[in-house]
């Protein structure tokens, strides 16, 4: 593997070079790879909106927005300033302080997620050895920002909203830490960088998809719910439950709530890349490329290109995915509530152990295919 | 140590610390003293957040994170959704000398406390001169969980297995006789019974 760049060591580097300590400068450069995910999370939200205006768009056989810059593409922006200029309105007797801290607690845990998303060797805001697991772990946080939102509204459909909301999520959990759990034994180890690198060797066909098939439909199933995607929108399922925990929050709280669903759509579909299809590696692999060609892959400039390629090809299948939900929402219809908690728990949670079962079975007998 | 020998990360850790442990003094005692119980079920939350908190600042990443899936996201989501389904605001009849239960518990309280100290204080405690582990924690937690402690974790997971089954035969209700419900009350509308209307007869148009 090659090392790749290290903008880290370079940034550190040029400071100490102007006379700055060690310290100050890695305390400047601290800031700036968490303020430039943060800015890629917002902003993939606008592309998320679009997509999805345009895509179910051209589903139902209409055009879409069209008006609101080259092609709509503003008319996520129109829809944030319009929530920004809505009247803020607290119910009455609804619990002020649950009522704001509420939003915050769902979509917070969802942008600290970014923290372990990597899109290169060393474009990663950290490489932590518990990585996924703290993905899994902040995104248990998140049942219990629906519980205040919806208690705290002072409506019953609220309620009610919220707490099918956190058992949703609650249950879907399970299997998804056990997908995961079939992948993190596979690469024996839990950093993602790990993950990717342990996938990367062969390029396409080495990715976790051809090892894994189950987990993935699995993990996809409940990331899809665990995002409150259609079909499993049940929370917010408007013939029942108006719109659930959702129902009397205005302007950019409401928005709170809309930001954090498409950031966590994103993230889930970044992980799934990250997880399943090989995170930032080229379907052939850079080094056979390189090989082919004749040049050296330590080379400045390859190493550049191969760092842009695999920023393009992490977002790529993301967005990938991203595409795949929106195809799904227009073709399957919602499901029930216990339909929904039929699947968790009755279908997905005994597959999802038989699959750590077989995959602990095959690292044991195929120790060279299924990373011994 | 006075400020001036800090250096930047040591202060950071320090600030970091100091906050921490107030915020869960705080949250600990609001989950005491306040008389909503739905406030205290979401302090509580706060006070484990920031015991993993202060995991992190003991190198202990994997602990903190386990910390916050099984405390905040199963324990404290279990009681949330305990108190919610069975939040009936009751208005207590006020009782006579409340004080002295209030005074009794309040002694026992602080000679809990006085005790615990006196312990923590009296004890020479060993600090391990071992490095700690960092991300190397999960390997050694794995080894440690299938060597020495084999038993107290599978005594752990007998446990959680006997939890396991006993929510199952609660939720299955076929040993809990249900008590009989009146199926007509249920099932009749309280309006006024109406006369039925042809559909497409004339004389009611």
């Amino acid at each position: 593997m090659t090392p790749g760049i290290d903008l880290q060591g370079t940034f550190v580097r040029a400071l100490t070079d102007l006379g700055l300590p060690a310290g100050a400068a890695k305390t400047v450069w601290i800031p700036l790879p968490m303020v430039l995910m943060l800015i890629v999370a917002t902003v993939s939200i606008f592309i998320c909106v679009w997509l999805e205006r345009k895509i179910s768009a051209a589903a139902q056989q209409r055009i879409g927005p069209e008006y609101v810059g080259p092609l709509g593409a503003l008319q996520a922006v129109a829809d944030g300033v319009k929530l920004i200029f809505k009247a803020d309105i607290t119910p009455a007797k609804a619990d002020p302080w649950l009522f704001i801290i509420g939003p915050a607690i769902v979509v917070i845990p969802v942008f600290l997620s970014f923290l372990i998303v990597p899109f290169g060797q060393n474009l990663v805001i950290t490489d932590l050895g518990i990585g996924i697991f703290l993905w899994i772990a902040l995104s248990s946080i998140t049942p219990i920002g629906l519980l205040m939102a919806g208690y705290s509204s002072n409506n019953k459909y609220s309620l009610l909203g919220g707490l099918r909301a956190a058992a949703q999520s609650i249950s879907y959990e399970i299997p998804l830490a056990l997908a995961v759990l079939a992948v993190v034994m596979m690469s024996n180890g839990l950093s993602t960088i790990d993950i990717v690198n342990q996938q990367s060797q062969y390029g396409i066909l080495g990715w976790n998809i051809w090892r894994q098939p189950v987990g993935f439909v699995i993990f996809w199933i409940s990331a899809l719910a665990e995002c409150e995607r259609l079909p499993f929108d049940l929370p917010e399922a408007e013939e029942e439950l108006v719109a659930g925990y959702q129902t009397e929050y205005t302007g950019m709280k409401f928005g709170l709530f809309y930001v954090g669903s498409y950031v966590n759509l994103m993230l889930s579909a970044l992980i799934v890349s990250v997880l399943y299809l090989g995170g930032w590696s080229f379907p052939v692999p850079v080094e056979s490329i390189t090989a082919l060609l004749g040049i050296s892959e330590t080379a400045p400039v390859v190493q550049i290109v191969a760092a842009s390629l695999g920023i393009v090809m992490t977002m790529l299948k993301a967005y990938l995915l991203v595409f795949l939900t929106i195809l799904l929402r227009w073709t399957v219809p919602r499901v029930r509530i216990d339909q929904l908690l039929d699947l968790g728990w009755k279908f997905l949670l005994p597959i999802a152990l038989v699959n750590l079962l077989v995959t602990a079975g095959l690292k044991l007998t195929l120790p060279g295919f299924f990373g011994g | 140590m006075t400020l001036a020998t800090l250096n930047l990360a040591e202060g950071v850790q320090l600030v970091s610390f100091g906050l921490l442990g107030l915020i869960m003094l705080v949250g600990a005692l609001g989950v005491v003293l306040l008389s909503n119980i739905v406030y205290s079920a979401f302090l509580l939350g706060l006070v484990f957040i920031s015991i993993s908190g202060l995991y992190i600042l003991l190198n202990a990443g994997f602990v903190a994170a386990a910390q916050v899936l099984v405390y905040v996201g199963a324990v404290n989501v279990l009681i949330l959704f305990g108190i919610m389904l069975v939040n009936k605001q009751e208005d207590f009849a006020t009782v006579k000398n409340a004080w002295v239960g209030k005074a009794a518990t309040g002694a026992v309280c602080a000679g809990l406390f006085g005790l615990l100290s006196t312990m923590v204080l009296s004890h020479p405690w060993t600090i391990s001169t071992v490095p700690a582990a960092g991300d190397r924690a999960i390997e050694v937690i794995g080894q440690h969980f299938f060597s020495d402690y084999l038993l107290p974790f599978e005594l752990a997971s007998v446990l959680l297995l006997i939890a396991l089954v006993g929510a199952i035969i609660l939720a299955r209700r076929e040993y809990l006789p249900d008590t009989a419900i009146p199926t007509e009350e249920a099932l009749t509308l309280p309006e006024k019974p109406r006369e039925l209307v042809a559909a497409g007869s004339r004389d009611s148009l």
